[in-house]
């Protein structure tokens, strides 16, 4: 901070950030992947929520049972699991770029858009699955 | 002989642990922990699903089942270090204030432990019924 402060004094040019740049695919999901990432962080109180609340009784789990199948709680799991299944699509595309493969324009192209496609895809089947085993909303 | 290009000894530069010490430590860590964490989160959603709408009482049993509560542990284990090490990337990345910056890195690690302890409690608790 203090180098960028420096030089923003002397009036010398920074290095431009994202919003000078086109927004491109690869980028988007780039930017998805930490988005993702932190909402995943957060989305660890849900987790321990429940843990929590099964590991202290019925009434405790009750009260998670109301929240997750309120409205609100239903779109927090959903993004929870889209969230979820973004993150590990696009942390099995680093997995592959940490062996030196995919970088070639199209292969990166596709490898992005799976990211993209293949976490909307697999949320929507398990949430069908859900609602199909579970008699649907209750 | 010509004078030396730079300060730093050739072991330091050898090791090339940089500037915070510890290398690529952060990286490979993160890369072990996302490799354990697909296997992982897999588990992790089946068991969420196959426990959503029962009964409280085949919950808490089947949590507390050795195979299930086995692999909770290692998915809050491995997710608790991989949150830790992403989230304090994105910190460097963004809080540049000395204090600010100091004060996060300190609140992500203690967030991390509090939430891994959480849940491990819980799961133990459930497994040994007491």
């Amino acid at each position: 901070m203090a180098e960028i402060e420096a030089h923003a004094r002397a009036g010398r040019p920074l290095s431009p950030h994202l919003q000078i740049y086109r927004v491109t695919m690869t980028m988007a999901m780039s930017i998805a992947h930490r988005i993702t990432g932190a909402a995943l962080y957060f989305g660890m109180i849900l987790l321990a929520w429940w843990l929590i609340a099964a590991a202290s009784g019925p009434n405790a789990y009750a009260k998670f049972e109301w929240f997750i199948s309120s409205l609100i709680g239903r779109v927090v799991l959903l993004g929870y699991t889209w969230a979820l299944l973004h993150h590990m699509l696009g942390g099995i595309r680093h997995l592959i770029w940490d062996t030196l493969h995919g970088f070639e324009p199209a292969e990166r192209e596709m490898l992005a858009a799976a990211t993209l496609i293949g976490s909307i895809a697999l949320t929507i089947v398990l949430w069908a699955i859900g609602y199909l085993t579970m008699g649907g909303a209750r | 002989m010509t004078a030396p290009r730079h300060i730093v000894t050739p072991m330091r530069r050898v090791r090339g642990l940089g500037a915070a010490r510890s290398g690529t430590r952060d990286f490979w860590h993160q890369r072990v922990t996302a490799v354990a964490l697909v296997p992982l989160s897999i588990a992790m959603i089946v068991i969420a699903m196959s426990l959503m709408g029962r009964s409280y009482a085949a919950v808490a049993q089947i949590l507390g089942s050795p195979l299930v509560a086995i692999l909770v542990l290692l998915f809050v284990a491995a997710s608790a270090y991989h949150m830790w090490i992403g989230m304090q990337e994105i910190i460097l990345d963004y809080v540049h204030e000395d204090k600010l910056k100091l004060l996060s890195l300190m609140a992500n690690a203690f967030f991390c432990a509090v939430a891994a302890l959480a849940c491990a409690f819980a799961v133990l608790k459930l497994s040994f019924g007491v």
